[in-house]
């Protein structure tokens, strides 16, 4: 078939045209695609610049030193180690498994800890390192090094950890660190960066808690080029942080150490405080715990064990729990009752052994009565008749505002977990939290220091402390924070006049050193050391019972709180034995030997106690210094 | 005029050929994969493994094929573009049971020493057999309605077959190379036209019926649509790469950060930085000044091209030599759109510089065709 050579021409010009055509919106657009590159790398190159710049330059975290904790002496409470923990970089390991196979040969590796790396490295890009095993042992680095060859992959790394080289006796006050938590997170407003590093160290309880601002210290930051995948590639730039602030304790640790071992089993808190400024020598809750434990993270029974204890070794029984004060109360009454005008101190009253009070037969601990007692005697022989007839007297409302201006049901500004107020009753405290009102045995209760109560053994200390010295003492725990010493809790003068402060003294001292105060057993023989106290039995069922027939746990709590020297008061000392019995014949021994320990600064000599306790003392001196400083292991043989 | 009326003395042999070849291309083509050789090396940290050596070789093969080619008379090539275009349609139906999906969703064949992807011989095939195809029928019936379904059939099946991959991306390509083909051969406007206005006016009723109770699409289908049309909207995928890439292409300013001196090439920042995204990679390390410079280049091969084609007198040699360019162009501005945050992600490569063997061989033996319609092109009158 033949075309006519016309129309065949005409096409040809044609598609010549529409090539043309096609050719043009080619160029032009290809010109868009210039402008458009133009614009973009001109235009906004600086925008883009800083843009890539961005994802080029990863600012990273140091992690800070923790500050580290020392008594007032300068030993070390707790302190930063380096501890080694054998690391794996995955893609540095040919196979993963083989050389984790080969290293348990090696060292031994729990089996919840590996299956932890096993799933980090799942989830971890294979150039991170992922810990195997942490806070291993030397002689376990040196052999993972010296079988480097075999162990691809496999490098030991140090870090710093906390550790508590006295542990137990501080663990209450100290507290510990361990990795902090979603939940920790949670309660923290603005957290701190730091705190977002994946199980970065935090204080969970006491010092290590309240202060943890000023411990922890602020991060320094280096920037290093990454890639896209998060791989450091090198660093630019490294600006170091501040190391968390030390801190120096008021606590004096031989002293912390030697109540503990003194408390031996008993379910107990001591405090010694320093009446002169405040300073807390010692505060123990006994029993107590290893805090190394938390910080490497407790076992699960390890934890049961401590949870299920009826002697509840975590409570730090010193500033959280508040107990009935018993007639270590009746300072307060008597106080009240004398600063308000209404007693006299030399009017007597007769106790019959009880006393009847709005048909109720309020009874006195010594059931024959103590006959005619006056404000000395009621404190030496501990009467309750004479404090029922004086909290009649003078009413709730003199007795509670006197006991808050000792400190009791106060909030002590101490940077402890968990510190208790306590509790000051008053008529509306009763109309609101008990919803009845007010009754006048109430308040003859409240004077024994039973009834609605409540004291913590950090508040009975003080309470002592100010007795002693007629001055607002508060306790003082930290005595510098990185150097800065901190403000002494010395205090104001209270407005207590100085002849009632005086009655009072008096009164404890013949609690301690007449022949017939309830405390005149636990006396302390040298004449310059002598000490004034009062002892306190709370009743932890309603009715009296003989303790020695009933279980542990239904006994009464036994409670001294004493200061001495009497002539120049240095220490207050307060003991709660948890069901203990009674206060003098559980607490009061107690605390003399504290009390003589402080004094001493260590182990005190025997003349310092009556002549006919002096073989027991020996004994148990001997036997604290025993448990103290056991012998090493290997060091039995005489030489 | 038809090949056979050639003046058989008028049309080069022998070494005669070599010397007609259009060197001008020839030269533009070598200096653009030289662009893909440097950033390769550059990609891969200064080092000719594991990309530019391989490139190296294969752009060797590529050429020979070009010349081989080239030296084959043009009549011969559409006496052949029925049978490559069938061939084509095998390979397609042949990936879709026994091809490798890899990298997306483009199917390809392992042939041992390289990875062929069927769908880009179709693209070649496509333009032969369209081209043929309006050589062979009278000019007076391009236009007719009956005329115009065929290649409009033809077109269809390869579309239909590269969308089953899925590959949309390839198959509008397609669709849009069978479209220019037919328009350069003369094919009425207001066909055209009216494609566009129903094109158009499907796209709008698609978008208005959104939401409304005659929506058109089901609400995944849009969802879809979205993330092809705004990356932005998928952060994490397909907008990632963009974003990057947009980073790198704008932080290169006028001059550039210097040769291998790009941080989000050099950092990994970069996708898929030695194939579809090469050149932000360039972008960066050379500025606004060498990714013009590449883009200059590729205009002057569609220059080349065109100004051959009307040297040529038939119009198998035409229309072959326009949608092969328009295939080329594809290539590039696809690419380039794409990268600049213009386009949505298809795998389209940058051509004869990202690395890849079955672009690179299929478009260099495409230029063998070109070259050869200008070789034996017809001189002179009859």
């Amino acid at each position: 078939m033949r075309r006519p050579e016309k129309e065949l021409e005409a096409s040809s010009k044609k598609i010549s045209r529409r090539g043309m055509l096609i050719g043009a919106g080619q160029v032009l657009f290809a010109g868009a695609l210039a402008a458009r590159m133009r614009y973009l790398q001109v235009e906004e190159a600086d925008k883009y610049r800083l843009l890539a710049e961005e994802n080029r330059i990863n600012i990273r975290l140091i992690p800070p030193a923790r500050g580290q904790i020392f008594d007032r002496d300068g030993t070390p409470i707790a302190l930063n180690e380096p501890s080694y923990r054998i690391v794996i970089v995955p893609e540095d390991s040919d196979d993963i498994h083989a050389t984790i196979a080969r290293l348990s040969t090696l060292i031994e590796l729990d089996a919840d800890d590996l299956n932890r790396a096993l799933a980090e490295i799942e989830r971890s890009p294979p150039f991170l390192p992922i810990t195997l095993v942490d806070r291993v042992k030397w002689d376990a680095v040196a052999k993972v090094a010296a079988n480097s060859l075999v162990l691809p992959g496999v490098t030991p790394d140090v870090g710093l950890s906390r550790r508590y080289p006295i542990g137990a006796p501080f663990a209450h006050v100290v507290g510990y660190v361990g990795p902090i938590s979603d939940y920790d997170l949670e309660r923290i407003e603005n957290p701190d960066q730091l705190l977002r590093i994946p199980r970065f160290q935090i204080g969970k309880v006491g010092i290590e808690s309240k202060l943890e601002e000023s411990l922890r210290g602020s991060a320094g930051t280096k920037s290093v080029e990454v890639n896209a995948v998060g791989r450091v590639m090198r660093e630019l730039d490294r600006r170091e942080g501040d190391s968390g602030a030390d801190l120096q304790l008021t606590l004096d640790h031989k002293l912390q150490s030697y109540i503990r071992t003194r408390l031996g089993n008993e379910s107990a808190s001591v405090v010694v405080i320093d009446v002169e400024n405040g300073d807390v020598r010692a505060i123990v809750s006994t029993p107590d715990f290893d805090p190394n434990l938390f910080v490497r993270g407790i076992s699960v029974p390890d934890y049961a064990g401590l949870r299920e204890n009826e002697k509840r070794p975590l409570a730090s029984k010193a500033v959280q729990d508040a107990y009935p004060p018993g007639s270590t109360f009746k300072m307060v009454a008597a106080l009240a009752g004398l600063e308000s005008g209404i007693i006299d101190p030399n009017e007597t009253v007769y106790c019959p052994g009880y006393m009847e009070i709005s048909d109720r037969k309020f009874t006195c601990w010594k059931k024959v009565g103590h006959g005619s007692m006056d404000l000395n005697t009621s404190l030496r022989e501990s009467c309750d008749v004479y404090y029922y007839d004086l909290a009649l007297k003078v009413g709730i409302e003199n007795i509670t505002a006197m006991a808050r201006k000792l400190g009791l049901g106060e909030k002590h500004d101490v940077p402890m977990s968990a510190v208790s107020s306590g509790l000051t009753p008053t008529k509306e405290w009763k109309l609101v939290y008990r919803d009845a009102e007010w009754v006048i045995g109430d308040s003859a209760n409240a004077a024994i220091g039973q009834g609605y109560v409540l004291a913590s053994p950090l508040q009975l200390a003080v309470m002592t402390a100010r007795l002693a010295t007629g001055r607002a003492v508060s306790p003082r725990l930290i005595k510098r924070i990185g150097g800065e010493e901190q403000p002494s809790g010395e205090g104001e003068d209270l407005g207590i006049s100085q002849e009632n402060l005086r009655l009072i003294r008096r009164g404890m001292f013949s609690v301690s050193n007449h022949r017939k105060g309830t405390a005149y057993s636990s006396r302390i023989a040298e004449e310059d050391f002598r000490m004034a106290g009062k002892t306190g039995t709370a009743q932890v069922r309603s009715t009296i019972v003989d303790n020695e027939e009933v279980p542990w746990e239904q006994r009464d709590h036994a409670l001294f709180v004493n200061f001495a020297p009497f002539d120049n008061p240095k220490y207050a000392v307060a003991v709660v034995v948890e069901h203990g019995g009674g206060g003098s014949s559980t607490a009061a021994p107690i605390a003399r030997d504290v009390t003589l320990q402080a004094l001493f600064e260590g182990t005190p000599p025997l003349d310092a106690y009556p002549e006919k306790d002096q073989f027991i003392i020996k004994e148990r001196q001997d036997s604290i210094e025993r448990q103290q400083n056991p012998l090493p292991v290997g060091d039995r043989g005489q030489a | 005029m038809s090949y056979l009326e050639y003046r058989v003395q008028t049309i080069p042999t022998g070494w005669r050929k070599v010397t007609n070849l259009h060197w001008p291309l020839i030269l533009v083509l070598m200096a653009i994969a030289g662009i893909g050789f440097l950033m390769l090396y550059s990609v891969a940290g200064g080092s000719f493994t594991p990309w530019a050596e391989t490139q190296m070789q294969r752009f060797v093969i590529g050429m020979i094929l070009m010349f081989i080619v080239a030296m084959v008379p043009i009549w011969f090539w559409r006496n052949m573009s029925v049978l490559t275009f069938i061939f084509s349609l095998a390979l397609l139906i042949f990936v879709e049971f026994y091809g490798v999906t890899g990298m997306g969703a483009q199917r390809w064949i392992d042939l041992g020493f390289m990875r062929l992807q069927p769908s880009e011989v179709t693209k070649i095939a496509l333009v032969m057999v369209l081209a043929s195809y309006y050589d062979a029928i009278p000019v007076r019936n391009i236009s007719r309605p009956l005329w115009v379904l065929l290649p409009v059939i033809i077109t269809l099946i390869p579309t239909f077959m590269v969308l089953q991959q899925p590959d949309l991306g390839t198959a509008l390509l397609l669709l849009v190379t069978g479209g220019v083909v037919m328009f350069a051969a003369g094919v009425h406007w207001a066909y055209f036209a009216s494609v566009v206005v129903a094109g158009i006016g499907t796209i709008f009723a698609v978008f208005q019926s959104r939401g409304t109770s005659w929506q058109l699409l089901q609400n995944y289908q849009y969802r879809r649509i979205d993330t092809f049309l705004d990356p932005g909207s998928d952060p994490l995928g397909a907008g990632y790469h963009i974003t990057q890439s947009k980073i790198a292409l704008g932080s290169g300013g006028w001059t550039g950060r210097g040769f291998m001196k790009g941080t989000q090439t050099r950092l990994n920042f970069l996708p898929e930085k030695h194939t579809d995204f090469i050149f932000t990679t360039l972008a960066e390390e050379f500025g606004f000044f060498g990714g013009s410079a590449l883009l200059l280049l590729y205009v002057l091969v569609i220059l080349f091209c065109l100004f051959a084609a009307m040297r040529m007198k038939d119009r198998f040699s035409s229309l072959l030599v326009i949608g092969i360019t328009m295939t080329f162009f594809l290539f590039f501005a696809v690419n380039m759109s794409m990268v600049m945050g213009l386009a949505p992600v298809v795998g389209v490569p940058l051509p004869l510089v990202s690395y890849g063997g079955s672009a690179m061989l299929v478009l260099l033996g495409a230029f063998g065709l070109i070259q050869s319609a200008h070789v034996h092109r017809p001189r002179g009158t009859p």
